[in-house]
């Protein structure tokens, strides 16, 4: 009887089906991420007994019908041309920095100047009314204004000059039909999005070397950066992001069709 | 010159196996809709995923039983637009209170549904003060860009 010695399994394959199984499991799984457009609901409030009458100007009305066709500022338009209309909005009278008030465009929200000295007084003026309030509550209301100040101050700073708001009223106003298909409103809040996104991209770029977005995501990975935070703020006031959705009706037809 | 040994490779290759099983959360939840999700350019993603709950709304994947209308699918049960303001809360009480504020709701909506349940499923959502949603969407490349 010979003695041999048990033969050892040959373990060179074992790499290979661990690969196959490996790579199985990569192409089975979809990993599940979850992205698209974020909106922040206005909360509920009772109807407002009499709303200000803003001027028509200032809103930039956008329709979406049950047959999915856009009216804008009361006249047709195909979706491929919302976003250049929803900049033209924002832009029309001045970009804010560039063409300060280039004139006087009919029907778009007309700009104002901030000027660093107005600027510089209210801080001034909201610093010392923050000191000498004697209740809470006006206290609180004067550091809210402060604030509101002092962001428009360091706007100033970082976009190095005076630069041109848009009236706070300003907003672009979108409703849709019960019968709008989900597609046609999601193109809709995305162009003028895009719209909004596009500008503030060429403003940052312009003062900070760096895409809007690329501020946003440097800003989420360093929260705590204070400099990110002003500078994304410094774009804001210049292109606000106001896209207002209409409280729905009762029937939600927009034409009674 | 001695073959460097591979008799540890099987055992990296199934460390790597075991470590992308770990990591990979599975989806507990039935899609019992269908959805097909609009495509969009203007897209952000949520980096923490334990605060989203998801609300899906599409015609049922079995038409034979349920028909083909829309509907709201919360977790895995079919439910009308009166439980949406139930669900949320019950689904904000199972996240970490200093959480609850930082709620995400996403809105699975398949592109052919008609806006009608997707505006009724918003203002239910504000009702329950649920305000910060997203629009599930696919990426696509942004129009006429310049």
């Amino acid at each position: 009887m010979s003695r041999r010695s048990i033969p050892e399994i040959n373990a060179g394959s074992m790499a290979d089906i661990a690969f196959l199984l490996l790579i199985f499991w990569l192409v089975t799984t979809t990993i599940d991420s979850d992205e698209g457009i974020q909106r922040q609901l206005p909360p509920m409030q009772p109807p407002i007994e009499n709303p200000p009458i803003v001027k028509q100007r200032n809103i930039y009305v956008v329709l979406v019908n049950g047959k999915d066709q856009l009216l804008v500022e009361g006249e047709l338009m195909k979706i491929s041309k919302l976003k250049e209309g929803a900049k033209e909005f924002l832009i029309a009278n001045g970009d804010g920095l560039r063409y300060p008030n280039k004139g006087d465009v009919e029907n778009f929200p007309i700009r104002t100047r901030v000027s660093k000295t107005d600027v510089a007084q209210k801080v001034a003026d909201y610093t010392k009314a923050v000191e000498d309030a004697t209740d809470e509550n006006t206290k609180k209301a004067f550091e809210k204004e402060l604030k509101k100040w002092e962001e428009k101050a360091s706007a100033i700073r970082l976009l190095g000059g005076d630069y041109y708001e848009l009236p706070s009223s300003a907003l672009i106003s979108m409703q849709n039909d019960n019968n709008t298909t989900y597609d046609m409103y999601i193109q809709v809040q995305n162009e003028l999005q895009a719209a909004v996104n596009e500008l503030r991209d060429e403003v940052s770029l312009d003062k900070f070397g760096i895409t809007y977005d690329e501020l946003k995501t440097r800003y989420e990975r360093k929260p705590d950066d204070v400099k990110l935070a002003e500078q994304i703020e410094a774009v804001r006031s210049v292109y606000p992001q106001r896209i207002s959705e209409a409280e729905p009706n009762e029937t939600g037809n927009m034409y009674g069709n | 010159m001695q073959a460097v040994s591979t008799a540890s490779l099987p055992d990296i290759v199934f460390m790597l196996l075991f470590f992308f099983m770990v990591a990979t959360v599975l989806r507990t939840e039935e899609e019992k809709v269908k959805v097909v999700k609009p495509k969009a350019s203007e897209i952000e993603k949520i980096e923490k995923k334990h605060l989203i709950r998801y609300i899906n709304i599409g015609p049922p994947q079995d038409r034979e039983t349920f028909g083909s209308e829309p509907v709201i699918q919360l977790n895995d049960v079919f439910a009308t637009v009166q439980d949406v303001q139930n669900w949320v809360d019950k689904e904000r009480n199972t996240m970490r209170e200093e959480e609850q504020s930082k709620m995400w709701v996403s809105l699975k909506v398949d592109e052919d549904t008609k806006m009608k349940v997707v505006t009724d499923v918003k203002q239910e959502l504000r009702k329950a003060t649920a305000l910060k949603i997203l629009y599930s969407t696919n990426e696509r490349e942004r129009t006429g860009s310049n």
